[in-house]
């Protein structure tokens, strides 16, 4: 399933953006655009997302190529990292105290 | 507070900026002041910018789709920066600001080529016109960046930068106008017929320009020819354009570099210099 | 298609009660609701009305300045207006980008508007005759838009919150420029004093009657607050806005256009004329200054820059064809 918002009949199609806001940093999604092509959708999204130095790389995906986890599932999907408290380290307490740890 | 505890919704904040300097090389040489022939060509570039970012300017609302608003306007603003810069050189060496030579210069005072006074036409003809703009002016700053004079040299560092760019958006535009439907190719093919005739003049020699490239300060227009002619051929090619030839290739006299102009410089001016000249000494 | 659309009516109701639920419970908490979440069909009608209009209102309130692109009288000034105009057509785009998370185009949404079946804010229908506009619609109607979009930060709709939270950081300047542009004209000539007096004059009320209806006749506001779209009423908005207005006017050396402004201490707010509806609503029927400009110049754009955009959009096509073609 595509990004929302991704009509398919659009004549120009919808990207959705992601940048880099500083080396070292992941790119995060900033929004979308429309574009003819990616050539022309990654120079919209400079001109659209970092006209003020927001950026130093861009990632552009056609809306249609976003596969994105079932929402109708949510609950079901996201349940089982519920109760599996041992993944996290604020679960072990005896060791509060110790250095290094 | 952690990062992991700010409200991601959070309050809005005036984010705090490193402002960069606002007029290239300003800082090349404190208070540098131009010679009388520095002065001269650094108003000839100065004036090729600010008119066409004048014609820009008009694109904005008029675009042929609003992400298109915002690039001609991105271009714009870079060129008013160039402009900026270069006639705040310019005005150096007989003590006027940026405004007074944008403002209160009469038309024959005006040192552009013709070629940046030429109406904006349909988005064909603004993009032929951006082609061969943009490829003259890398082709120019590039080696500008080399001047013997910092400030010059300083200036183009930065701008052939940002006319990088604008090089590759009037290509990406080519192609996709020349290579699109049948109507975009055959505006296209007439949006480079009437831009043209008006190459010619960037690439001319003229005293000035021998003098000062005799002194490293300037580059001599017609060195630039042969790269800025690879550089239009490749476009074309793949374009699948051809430079007009035969019937349709007509060569503009020129003249803009002493102030001889076209009959499109002197409704642009008007329009620029209206208000600012109702209000002779005042403050903006 | 999502799985829910082949399921039969009995389990799509079901879902529908849980996904309402979740709703409910998201609101009241003071969570976002996302774009795939289950919503109440007004609330995406609301939205996709409110976002749409805020949309429109950024791509026609370029108009007015630009305007004043070619005529600014330092290139300073140009410079600043332009990028000013630059990033309402920015702002434009983010929400169009936000509405369309809700199931519309924005070709539909551009349709709409040039068709004059969609609304936008009144206060762009007024026209630019001076250089003082500039000053005033920054000072005045961007600090309006200001008022009522910091709060729309913290909208239930995801998307909207996100898009208002860019919005409202690149609109910090826009206020500041225009504040300058009067300050400027103030200290100037006579003539540059009078220019500025006289913008505030044209543009002080409208930019009160952006905020809305008085809350007794804003019948969609109650819900909208339900919603956590909207957080403060009109009114609130509006005496907030006026507080904050008075002391700048005292710094620029202007006139606000009402003689019965004045602070009330009972009433801990500002007393004020009463504000003249009729105008607002002829001018929101149509009947304003430039109406039909407005939507001329737009359709103008959109129509005469249909060719280029089918031209980019066939290249595409014959591009990913030659790809395949080589695959």
């Amino acid at each position: 399933m595509s990004t929302p918002g991704e009509m398919g009949t659009e004549p120009w199609p919808l990207w959705e953006v992601f940048v880099r806001a500083n080396r070292g940093l992941s790119h995060v999604h900033v929004g979308s655009l429309h574009a003819p092509d990616a050539d022309m959708a990654v120079r919209n999204a400079r001109d659209l997302y970092t006209r003020r130095n927001e950026g130093v790389s861009i990632w552009v995906v056609p809306a249609d190529a976003v596969t994105t986890s079932d929402p109708d599932a949510k609950g079901a999907f996201f349940e089982s990292p519920a109760g599996k408290n041992y993944r996290h380290a604020v679960y072990y307490t005896k060791s509060e105290g110790v250095k290094h740890l | 507070m952690s990062g992991a505890d700010l409200d991601p919704h959070g309050e809005v904040s005036v984010d705090r900026l490193a402002l960069a300097e606002e007029l290239a090389g300003a800082g090349a040489g404190e208070g540098a002041v131009a010679s009388e022939d520095a002065a001269e060509y650094a108003l000839r570039l100065g004036d090729d910018a600010l008119v066409l970012a004048q014609q820009l300017g008009m694109w904005i609302t008029r675009a042929p789709e609003l992400e298109e608003d915002i690039a001609l306007g991105n271009i714009g603003l870079d060129l008013i920066g160039h402009a900026r810069s270069l006639l705040h050189y310019a005005g150096s060496a007989t003590g006027r600001s940026e405004d007074e030579l944008a403002y209160w210069r009469d038309e024959p005072e005006w040192r552009n080529a013709w070629l940046f006074e030429q109406p904006n036409g349909d988005f064909a003809c603004t993009i032929a016109r951006q082609l061969v703009a943009s490829l003259y002016l890398f082709e120019l700053y590039s080696a500008l960046a080399d001047s013997t004079d910092p400030t010059l040299a300083a200036i183009a560092a930065k701008s052939v930068k940002e006319v990088d760019y604008h090089r590759d958006h009037s290509t990406q535009w080519v192609l996709r106008l020349a290579g699109g439907t049948e109507e975009s190719r055959r505006r296209m093919i007439r949006g480079v017929e009437v831009t043209w005739p008006y190459v010619d003049e960037l690439f001319a020699d003229d005293e000035l320009t021998e003098r000062l490239a005799a002194d490293g300060v300037a580059v001599l227009p017609s060195t630039l020819r042969p790269a800025f002619e690879s550089a239009v051929d490749e476009v074309f090619a793949e374009a699948a354009l051809e430079r007009p030839t035969g019937r349709t290739a007509y060569t503009a006299s020129g003249g803009g570099r002493r102030g001889s102009h076209t009959e499109h410089l002197g409704p642009l001016l008007a329009e620029m210099q209206v208000l600012a000249r109702q209000h002779p000494g005042a403050s903006w | 298609m999502t799985a829910a659309a082949v399921l039969s009516p009995v389990a799509d109701q079901a879902s529908d009660e849980e996904g309402r639920a979740l709703f409910d419970e998201l609101i009241a908490k003071d969570s976002r609701i996302e774009p795939r979440d289950w919503m109440p069909e007004a609330y995406r009608k609301t939205l996709i009305r409110q976002i749409s209009q805020h949309a429109h209102s950024e791509i026609i309130g370029m108009q007015p300045e630009s305007n004043w692109i070619t005529r600014a009288p330092s290139l300073k000034r140009k410079a600043i207006l332009m990028a000013k105009v630059q990033d309402e057509a920015g702002h434009g785009l983010y929400l169009y980008s936000a509405a369309q998370t809700l199931g519309i185009g924005r070709d539909e949404m551009m349709d709409q508007l040039i068709e004059g079946r969609a609304r936008y804010s009144s206060i762009f229908n007024y026209t630019t005759p001076t250089w003082a506009d500039m000053g005033a619609i920054g000072w005045l109607v961007d600090g309006a838009a200001i008022c009522n979009q910091v709060p729309l930060c913290r909208a239930s709709y995801g998307p909207y919150g996100r898009a208002m939270v860019r919005i409202c950081k690149e609109e910090s300047f826009h206020q500041r420029q225009g504040f300058e542009i009067l300050l400027e004209l103030m200290q100037g000539t006579p003539e540059q004093r009078q220019m500025a007096q006289d913008s505030v004059n044209r543009w002080y009320w409208p930019a009160l009657q952006m905020f809305g209806p008085p809350d007794d006749q804003s019948p969609n506001s109650a819900q909208s607050m339900a919603w956590n779209i909207k957080r403060f009423s009109n009114d609130e908005l509006r005496q907030r806005f006026v507080g904050m207005l008075v002391p700048q006017a005292e710094v620029l050396g202007v006139t606000l256009p009402d003689p019965n402004l004045a602070w009330n201490e009972e009433k801990q707010a500002y007393d004020m004329s009463e504000i003249d509806w009729t105008e607002f609503n002829e001018v929101l029927a149509g009947r304003g200054p430039a109406n039909a400009e407005r939507l001329r110049r737009r359709r103008e754009a959109h129509e005469e820059g249909a060719w280029v955009r089918e031209a980019a959009a066939e290249y595409a096509r014959k591009q990913s064809e030659r790809v395949k073609a080589v695959a």
